[in-house]
């Protein structure tokens, strides 16, 4: 028999299967992601810190509105979707645009909203991705309806919530964990904790020893992850996953990491924090380790390498080409997706402005 | 169907089963719908008649019980929730604003949501601190949404089916004051449309236009107005959003004189909507300026006191007196 306390809580330090010195570690019951699957993670961590570079470039250039990066944390966003099947769901965030890529959501649909556009960009159901979430933690009771409304179905879907350490502070995010756990719906809900919630950081966000105890508290297992090794996130999340799936309802992860860049573009992190204190989450980078590991260990052969690197040219491309300077829009098209069937108002309205726009051309 | 006499929350009860029974995707929940049957008892019997996966009760959190309607409804469900008072919906109103009713917009019509928000509302019944708003005009002023309230018992019948079945959002606001009013009726016999107004009375004196609790009030001053020799057309709104301009419009122009009669506080509400639309497209055909009679701009006033907030018959006609007859 375990105790409430062993099913509950999250180990006492986060699970870490390879350090930042790309050496290994034993941490039972997890075991390390086979090569060829630490491969595969190599090439999409290279795709996506080029994403992340390339989407900040063109804030600079104007052509996005604003890009929330997730510079650092592409460990977690990549093994939030490596370990999903494809009739799983995924419930991103503002900052998750390369977790949605890594999802196979074409590129320039994931930036649509960023680019400052009035819709989503992609189909949700196509990759069963949501909508992005900018409404701190609202996308949370959304992915525990989704899954419960799967287990009604008799279908065996999980679904990926992921959010902030900020986010963890919502009403929305406790309301998610406790309808989730009463229904054990099976939902993974995954905290990318990278200190900070714009400038706020982690001590005046939270007094919980680490976020991943606040599952005890609704009867969700919590555990927590080194959220800059892809090798231990993807064992954790993995298991989460595989649990959710079982019937063992909802899981908690928080994935410890670090937001090396400012907010978004427009915010001045030099206002809150010292460049010290981000020095060493440089050492800690997810990929540089994950390079010594293979290295060392084999399999990061120079084919891999030319091959991840092919792919993240051809992502930066892609972003270049189809994120030009002045979009196409089509203000009729403002009107036309609000209701099923529109009102009489409506036509009304988009009938004065289409007039109103004639004008202006004549 | 025969003709029985049912109450409101009777007739809102059978639509719920009769919807249930239709399609399996309908789920109805919240706060003690299940065993209890609601405090209203709009659910009773609907867990023992559908079990426990088709009605069920929820944790106590709106923001979870929308927000988790939205999920549902994304993966293939109608599901149907209660608010427990009218009140106790602002917990849900950031799902309902930034989520219920954007989603097929920013989704440009990929995410539909059919699900339906079922809200108790209204004064009139004795109710305690939060038990008595009208909270219609937060819904109305919010594009996306489909604001629905029915008046009598067979538009509850027939609103609430036709809600469900809406491929759209509905915030389906229900009169509690109505709840236990009973009519003869012949339950789908006629079906309303979401979005048509009716004309429940006619007359071509003046127009009086009202929706949900009002309505009642309205028909009732009417037909003191007509013993006084004053005819009214009486406009049963129905829906709130979409408005029905034109049934409104064409009885106004008729009479050339109309009144708003509504619960809710006046002040920027769905009444001062009515009058300012009222206005814009039938100036030319009024006699006089649109009135309004509504409740003061103040918090809805404990049981002793609610008699004050409430439209009512006398203020009605006095109203109706200010429209300027030539013959006062
Ligand atoms: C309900 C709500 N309040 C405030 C904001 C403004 N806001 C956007 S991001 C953010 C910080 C969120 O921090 P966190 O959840 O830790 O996520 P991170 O940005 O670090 O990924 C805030 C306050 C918002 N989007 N939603």
């Amino acid at each position: 028999m375990t105790t409430v306390e062993e099913r509950l809580l999250p180990s006492a330090e986060p699970v870490c299967l390879i350090d930042q010195y790309g050496v290994p570690h034993d941490n039972p019951p997890y075991e390390l992601p086979a090569r060829e699957t630490l491969l595969d993670g190599y090439t999409q961590l290279i795709k996506g810190r080029r994403f992340n570079e390339q989407a900040s470039a063109l804030v600079r250039q104007g052509r996005l509105a604003v890009y929330p990066s997730s510079f650092g944390q592409e460990a977690c966003q990549i093994a939030a979707t490596m370990v999903l099947r494809e009739g799983d769901w995924l419930f991103p965030t503002y900052r998750d645009s390369v977790s949605i890529m890594s999802r196979g959501v074409d590129p320039i649909e994931t930036l649509t909203l960023l680019r400052g556009d009035w819709h989503s960009g992609y189909d949700p159901y196509e990759h069963k991705v949501a909508p992005q979430s900018t409404p701190l933690a609202t996308q949370l009771p959304h992915a525990v309806g989704v899954a419960h409304a799967a287990r009604l179905k008799g279908e065996d879907t999980v679904v990926m919530a992921l959010v902030g350490d900020g986010g963890t502070s919502e009403g929305d995010f406790h309301e998610a964990l406790n309808f989730a756990a009463v229904f054990q719906a099976p939902v993974v809900f995954f905290i990318q904790n990278n200190e900070y919630a714009i400038s706020v950081p982690l001590a005046k966000q939270s007094a919980a020893p680490s976020l991943a105890h606040k599952g005890i508290g609704y009867g969700v297992p919590g555990e927590r992850a080194d959220g800059n090794d892809l090798a231990g996130l993807l064992a954790v999340l993995g298991r989460a996953v595989e649990k959710a799936r079982n019937g063992e309802g909802p899981q908690l992860i928080e994935a410890h990491t670090y937001r090396v860049q400012a907010h978004t573009n427009a915010d001045d992190a030099t206002r809150y924090r010292e460049d010290a204190e981000v020095a060493p989450w440089l050492d800690r980078d997810p990929i540089d380790r994950l390079v010594k590991y293979l290295s060392e260990n084999g399999g990061l052969d120079d084919a891999v390498r030319q091959r991840a690197e092919e792919n993240a040219v051809r992502i930066a491309a892609q972003l270049r080409d189809g994120l030009m300077p002045e979009p196409e829009v089509e203000p009729a098209e403002l009107f036309a997706y609000l209701y099923a069937e529109q009102t009489q108002q409506l036509r009304e309205q988009a009938a004065f402005l289409r007039d109103e726009l004639s004008r202006e051309e004549a | 169907m025969a003709h029985t006499k049912i109450s409101m929350a009777q007739a809102l009860n059978q639509a719920l089963r009769d919807a249930m029974a239709a399609d399996e995707s309908v789920v109805m929940f919240g706060e003690d719908v299940g065993a209890l049957g609601g405090v209203f008892r709009i659910t009773d019997g609907l867990t023992a008649e559908f079990g426990e996966k088709r009605c069920f009760d929820t944790p106590l959190a709106e923001a979870g019980i929308v927000g988790m309607a939205v999920g549902m409804a994304m993966n293939g469900m109608r599901p149907v929730v209660e608010m427990q008072f009218d009140a106790f919906g602002y917990p849900a109103f950031e799902q309902i604003v930034s989520h219920v009713a954007k989603m097929r917009n920013r989704t440009r019509g990929r995410v539909q949501l059919p699900m339906v928000i079922r809200i108790p509302y209204g004064g009139g019944i004795g109710g305690v601190e939060h038990h008595s708003d009208s909270s219609e005009s937060y819904f109305a002023h919010t594009p996306g949404l489909t604001v629905v309230t029915p008046a009598t018992v067979e538009d509850a019948y027939g609103l609430l089916r036709k809600a469900i079945e809406f491929p759209d959002p509905v915030v389906f606001m229900e009169p509690k004051k109505l709840y236990w009013a009973k009519e003869e009726v012949d339950l789908g016999e006629s079906v309303p449309e979401i979005g048509r107004a009716v004309v429940r009375r006619e007359g071509a004196d003046a127009t009086l236009i009202a929706y949900g609790p009002a309505v009642p009030v309205a028909l009732e001053a009417a037909q003191v107005a007509a013993a006084e020799g004053r005819q009214l057309t009486v406009v049963d709104l129905r829906s709130v959003v979409p408005f029905d301009d034109e049934t409104v419009c064409a009885a106004v122009r008729r009479t050339g004189r109309a009144v708003v009669v509504a619960e809710a506080s006046g002040f920027a509400s769905v009444s001062s909507e009515i009058v300012a639309r009222v206005t814009e497209k039938c100036f030319h055909s009024l006699a006089a300026p649109v009135r309004r009679v509504t409740a003061f701009d103040i918090p809805f006033p404990p049981p002793k006191l609610e008699k004050y907030q409430l439209p009512s018959v006398d203020r009605i006609l006095d109203a109706v007196d200010d429209l300027q007859w030539e013959d006062s």
